[in-house]
Protein backbone atom coordinates (compact mmCIF):
# COMPACT_ATOMS: atom_id res chain seq x y z
CA UNK A 1 0.00 0.00 0.00
CA UNK A 2 1.19 3.47 -0.85
CA UNK A 3 0.80 5.63 2.27
CA UNK A 4 -1.08 8.93 2.12
CA UNK A 5 2.15 10.81 2.71
CA UNK A 6 3.46 9.46 -0.61
CA UNK A 7 0.60 11.25 -2.35
CA UNK A 8 1.43 14.41 -0.42
CA UNK A 9 5.09 14.20 -1.42
CA UNK A 10 4.07 13.78 -5.07
CA UNK A 11 1.79 16.79 -4.68
CA UNK A 12 4.68 18.90 -3.33
CA UNK A 13 6.89 17.87 -6.28
CA UNK A 14 4.18 18.72 -8.83
CA UNK A 15 3.51 22.05 -7.14
CA UNK A 16 7.19 22.96 -7.28
CA UNK A 17 7.38 22.05 -10.97
CA UNK A 18 4.35 24.30 -11.53
CA UNK A 19 6.04 27.19 -9.72
CA UNK A 20 9.18 26.72 -11.82
CA UNK A 21 7.04 26.74 -14.96
CA UNK A 22 5.38 30.00 -13.95
CA UNK A 23 8.74 31.61 -13.21
CA UNK A 24 10.90 30.49 -16.15
CA UNK A 25 8.52 30.31 -19.10
CA UNK A 26 7.80 33.33 -21.27
CA UNK A 27 4.69 32.17 -23.08
CA UNK A 28 1.63 33.25 -21.08
CA UNK A 29 -0.26 30.13 -22.20
CA UNK A 30 2.41 27.85 -20.74
CA UNK A 31 2.44 29.98 -17.58
CA UNK A 32 -1.29 29.44 -17.39
CA UNK A 33 -0.95 25.69 -17.79
CA UNK A 34 1.65 25.66 -15.03
CA UNK A 35 -0.88 27.38 -12.80
CA UNK A 36 -3.31 24.55 -13.58
CA UNK A 37 -0.56 22.14 -12.56
CA UNK A 38 -0.23 23.90 -9.20
CA UNK A 39 -4.00 23.81 -8.67
CA UNK A 40 -4.01 20.10 -9.36
CA UNK A 41 -1.13 19.48 -6.97
CA UNK A 42 -3.05 21.28 -4.24
CA UNK A 43 -6.15 19.23 -5.06
CA UNK A 44 -4.16 16.02 -4.82
CA UNK A 45 -2.88 16.97 -1.37
CA UNK A 46 -6.45 17.82 -0.30
CA UNK A 47 -7.81 14.47 -1.47
CA UNK A 48 -4.94 12.62 0.22
CA UNK A 49 -5.57 14.40 3.53
CA UNK A 50 -9.30 13.79 3.19
CA UNK A 51 -8.59 10.11 2.61
CA UNK A 52 -6.48 10.00 5.74
CA UNK A 53 -9.17 11.74 7.80
CA UNK A 54 -11.88 9.46 6.40
CA UNK A 55 -14.22 12.28 5.35
CA UNK A 56 -15.50 13.51 1.98
CA UNK A 57 -15.38 17.22 2.88
CA UNK A 58 -12.07 17.56 1.09
CA UNK A 59 -13.60 16.10 -2.05
CA UNK A 60 -16.38 18.69 -1.98
CA UNK A 61 -13.71 21.39 -1.64
CA UNK A 62 -11.79 19.96 -4.60
CA UNK A 63 -14.97 20.07 -6.66
CA UNK A 64 -15.29 23.79 -5.93
CA UNK A 65 -11.63 24.31 -6.81
CA UNK A 66 -12.30 22.64 -10.16
CA UNK A 67 -15.24 24.97 -10.85
CA UNK A 68 -13.18 28.03 -9.92
CA UNK A 69 -10.32 26.76 -12.11
CA UNK A 70 -12.69 26.40 -15.05
CA UNK A 71 -13.92 29.97 -14.62
CA UNK A 72 -10.34 31.17 -14.20
CA UNK A 73 -9.18 29.47 -17.39
CA UNK A 74 -12.05 30.94 -19.40
CA UNK A 75 -11.46 34.50 -18.18
CA UNK A 76 -7.67 34.21 -18.37
CA UNK A 77 -7.65 32.92 -21.92
CA UNK A 78 -10.05 35.70 -22.92
CA UNK A 79 -7.63 38.24 -21.41
CA UNK A 80 -4.69 36.66 -23.25
CA UNK A 81 -6.61 36.76 -26.53
CA UNK A 82 -7.51 40.41 -25.89
CA UNK A 83 -3.86 41.26 -25.19
CA UNK A 84 -2.75 39.39 -28.31
CA UNK A 85 -5.26 41.33 -30.36
CA UNK A 86 -3.72 44.62 -29.26
CA UNK A 87 0.00 43.74 -29.19
CA UNK A 88 0.21 41.01 -31.87
CA UNK A 89 2.78 39.03 -29.88
CA UNK A 90 2.82 37.02 -26.69
CA UNK A 91 5.50 37.25 -24.05
CA UNK A 92 5.09 37.84 -20.36
CA UNK A 93 8.14 40.13 -20.46
CA UNK A 94 6.13 42.59 -22.54
CA UNK A 95 3.34 42.71 -20.02
CA UNK A 96 5.09 44.51 -17.19
CA UNK A 97 2.49 47.28 -17.11
CA UNK A 98 -1.16 46.93 -16.21
CA UNK A 99 -2.10 49.05 -19.21
CA UNK A 100 -1.29 49.26 -22.87
CA UNK B 1 -3.13 1.17 -4.52
CA UNK B 2 0.01 -0.88 -4.25
CA UNK B 3 3.36 0.79 -4.01
CA UNK B 4 4.62 -0.27 -7.45
CA UNK B 5 1.54 1.00 -9.42
CA UNK B 6 1.62 4.20 -7.38
CA UNK B 7 5.28 4.79 -8.22
CA UNK B 8 4.56 4.09 -11.89
CA UNK B 9 1.72 6.64 -12.01
CA UNK B 10 3.74 9.12 -9.95
CA UNK B 11 6.69 8.89 -12.36
CA UNK B 12 4.32 9.45 -15.31
CA UNK B 13 2.79 12.47 -13.55
CA UNK B 14 6.14 14.05 -12.70
CA UNK B 15 7.55 13.31 -16.16
CA UNK B 16 4.56 14.89 -17.86
CA UNK B 17 4.80 17.94 -15.60
CA UNK B 18 8.50 18.30 -16.46
CA UNK B 19 7.60 17.93 -20.14
CA UNK B 20 5.12 20.79 -19.81
CA UNK B 21 7.76 23.06 -18.29
CA UNK B 22 10.67 22.04 -20.55
CA UNK B 23 9.16 21.62 -24.03
CA UNK B 24 9.28 24.75 -26.17
CA UNK B 25 6.13 24.15 -28.18
CA UNK B 26 2.99 25.01 -26.17
CA UNK B 27 0.98 22.34 -28.01
CA UNK B 28 3.36 19.69 -26.70
CA UNK B 29 3.03 21.28 -23.28
CA UNK B 30 -0.76 21.05 -23.47
CA UNK B 31 -0.63 17.36 -24.39
CA UNK B 32 1.83 16.69 -21.56
CA UNK B 33 -0.59 18.44 -19.21
CA UNK B 34 -3.40 16.14 -20.40
CA UNK B 35 -1.23 13.14 -19.47
CA UNK B 36 -0.50 14.69 -16.09
CA UNK B 37 -4.17 15.38 -15.39
CA UNK B 38 -5.09 11.84 -16.40
CA UNK B 39 -2.52 10.32 -14.07
CA UNK B 40 -3.80 12.51 -11.24
CA UNK B 41 -7.30 11.19 -12.02
CA UNK B 42 -5.92 7.67 -11.55
CA UNK B 43 -4.54 8.73 -8.18
CA UNK B 44 -7.94 10.17 -7.19
CA UNK B 45 -9.50 6.84 -8.07
CA UNK B 46 -6.99 5.01 -5.92
CA UNK B 47 -7.78 7.35 -3.00
CA UNK B 48 -11.46 6.40 -3.17
CA UNK B 49 -12.59 9.62 -4.88
CA UNK B 50 -14.34 8.05 -7.86
CA UNK B 51 -16.49 11.06 -8.68
CA UNK B 52 -13.51 13.41 -8.61
CA UNK B 53 -11.53 11.07 -10.85
CA UNK B 54 -14.16 11.22 -13.57
CA UNK B 55 -14.85 14.91 -13.04
CA UNK B 56 -11.12 15.41 -13.50
CA UNK B 57 -11.14 13.52 -16.79
CA UNK B 58 -14.26 15.28 -18.10
CA UNK B 59 -13.74 18.81 -16.80
CA UNK B 60 -9.95 19.14 -16.86
CA UNK B 61 -8.62 16.75 -19.46
CA UNK B 62 -11.72 17.29 -21.57
CA UNK B 63 -13.15 20.77 -21.37
CA UNK B 64 -10.32 22.90 -20.01
CA UNK B 65 -7.60 21.37 -22.16
CA UNK B 66 -9.75 21.69 -25.28
CA UNK B 67 -10.05 25.37 -24.41
CA UNK B 68 -6.27 25.60 -24.05
CA UNK B 69 -5.54 23.82 -27.32
CA UNK B 70 -8.10 25.98 -29.04
CA UNK B 71 -6.49 29.16 -27.67
CA UNK B 72 -3.03 27.94 -28.71
CA UNK B 73 -4.30 27.24 -32.21
CA UNK B 74 -5.92 30.67 -32.44
CA UNK B 75 -2.89 32.57 -31.16
CA UNK B 76 -0.24 30.46 -32.97
CA UNK B 77 2.50 31.36 -30.52
CA UNK B 78 4.60 28.35 -31.50
CA UNK B 79 7.61 30.39 -32.53
CA UNK B 80 7.53 32.88 -29.69
CA UNK B 81 10.13 31.29 -27.45
CA UNK B 82 12.67 30.29 -30.05
CA UNK B 83 14.84 33.37 -29.63
CA UNK B 84 17.49 33.57 -26.93
CA UNK B 85 16.12 34.54 -23.57
CA UNK B 86 17.31 38.06 -22.66
CA UNK B 87 16.79 37.32 -18.99
CA UNK B 88 18.27 33.85 -18.88
CA UNK B 89 20.52 34.52 -15.92
CA UNK B 90 17.65 35.90 -13.86
CA UNK B 91 15.50 32.91 -14.71
CA UNK B 92 18.24 30.42 -13.79
CA UNK B 93 18.01 31.88 -10.31
CA UNK B 94 14.69 30.07 -10.10
CA UNK B 95 16.47 26.73 -9.59
CA UNK B 96 17.82 27.23 -6.05
CA UNK B 97 14.58 28.85 -5.02
CA UNK B 98 12.61 25.94 -6.43
CA UNK B 99 14.71 23.48 -4.46
CA UNK B 100 14.20 25.57 -1.33
CA UNK B 101 10.45 25.68 -1.94
CA UNK B 102 10.33 21.92 -2.48
CA UNK B 103 12.18 21.25 0.79
CA UNK B 104 9.90 23.70 2.60
CA UNK B 105 6.77 22.08 1.20
CA UNK B 106 8.00 18.58 2.00
CA UNK B 107 8.96 19.54 5.53
CA UNK B 108 5.63 21.21 6.10
CA UNK B 109 3.22 18.92 4.29
CA UNK B 110 4.53 15.59 5.52
CA UNK B 111 4.04 16.59 9.11
CA UNK B 112 0.83 18.55 8.47
CA UNK B 113 -2.65 17.29 7.79
CA UNK B 114 -5.25 15.60 9.88
CA UNK B 115 -4.39 12.64 12.05
CA UNK B 116 -5.73 9.28 11.00
CA UNK B 117 -9.01 8.60 12.81
CA UNK B 118 -8.88 6.03 15.52
CA UNK B 119 -10.51 2.77 14.54
CA UNK B 120 -12.42 2.26 11.28
CA UNK B 121 -15.53 4.29 12.08
CA UNK B 122 -15.43 7.13 9.57
CA UNK B 123 -14.52 5.40 6.33
CA UNK B 124 -17.07 2.62 6.34
CA UNK B 125 -20.44 4.32 5.75
CA UNK B 126 -21.80 3.98 2.22
CA UNK B 127 -19.96 4.50 -1.05
CA UNK B 128 -17.92 7.58 -1.83
CA UNK B 129 -20.10 9.13 -4.52
CA UNK B 130 -23.20 8.86 -2.37
CA UNK B 131 -21.48 10.48 0.62
CA UNK B 132 -20.09 13.25 -1.57
CA UNK B 133 -23.51 13.97 -3.07
CA UNK B 134 -25.14 14.04 0.35
CA UNK B 135 -22.61 16.47 1.78
CA UNK B 136 -22.62 18.61 -1.37
CA UNK B 137 -26.36 19.18 -1.28
CA UNK B 138 -26.70 19.63 2.48
CA UNK B 139 -23.67 21.16 4.19
CA UNK B 140 -22.22 22.74 1.05
CA UNK B 141 -25.45 23.78 -0.68
CA UNK B 142 -24.77 27.51 -0.53
CA UNK B 143 -21.20 27.30 -1.91
CA UNK B 144 -22.56 25.00 -4.61
CA UNK B 145 -25.11 27.60 -5.72
CA UNK B 146 -22.53 30.40 -5.50
CA UNK B 147 -20.35 28.33 -7.82
CA UNK B 148 -23.05 28.39 -10.47
CA UNK B 149 -23.27 32.17 -10.16
CA UNK B 150 -19.49 32.32 -10.51
CA UNK B 151 -19.61 30.28 -13.71
CA UNK B 152 -22.36 32.52 -15.10
CA UNK B 153 -20.34 35.63 -14.22
CA UNK B 154 -17.26 34.13 -15.88
CA UNK B 155 -19.25 33.37 -19.01
CA UNK B 156 -20.59 36.92 -19.25
CA UNK B 157 -17.14 38.33 -18.51
CA UNK B 158 -15.54 36.26 -21.26
CA UNK B 159 -18.14 37.45 -23.75
CA UNK B 160 -17.41 41.06 -22.82
CA UNK B 161 -13.62 40.57 -22.97
CA UNK B 162 -13.61 38.69 -26.26
CA UNK B 163 -15.97 41.04 -28.04
CA UNK B 164 -14.39 42.92 -30.93
CA UNK B 165 -14.64 46.61 -30.29
CA UNK B 166 -16.34 48.26 -33.24
CA UNK B 167 -15.75 51.90 -32.39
Amino acid sequence: MAPDSAYVILSAILFTIGVVGVVIRRNPLVVFMSIELMLNAANLALVAFGHRAGTVDAQALVLFVMAVAAAEVAVGLAIIVAIFRVRRRLSVDDLSLMRW
Amino acid sequence: MGLIPFLLVAVIAVGAALGLVIKKNPIHGALFLVVNLGSIAVLYQSLGAEFLAWAQVIVYAGAIMVLFVFAIMVLIPGKEETGPDPRRRTRLLATPFAVALLLLLLGFLVTAGPPAPAGTGAAATGNGVERLATILFTDYLLPFEVTSILLLAAMVGVLVLARRRTS
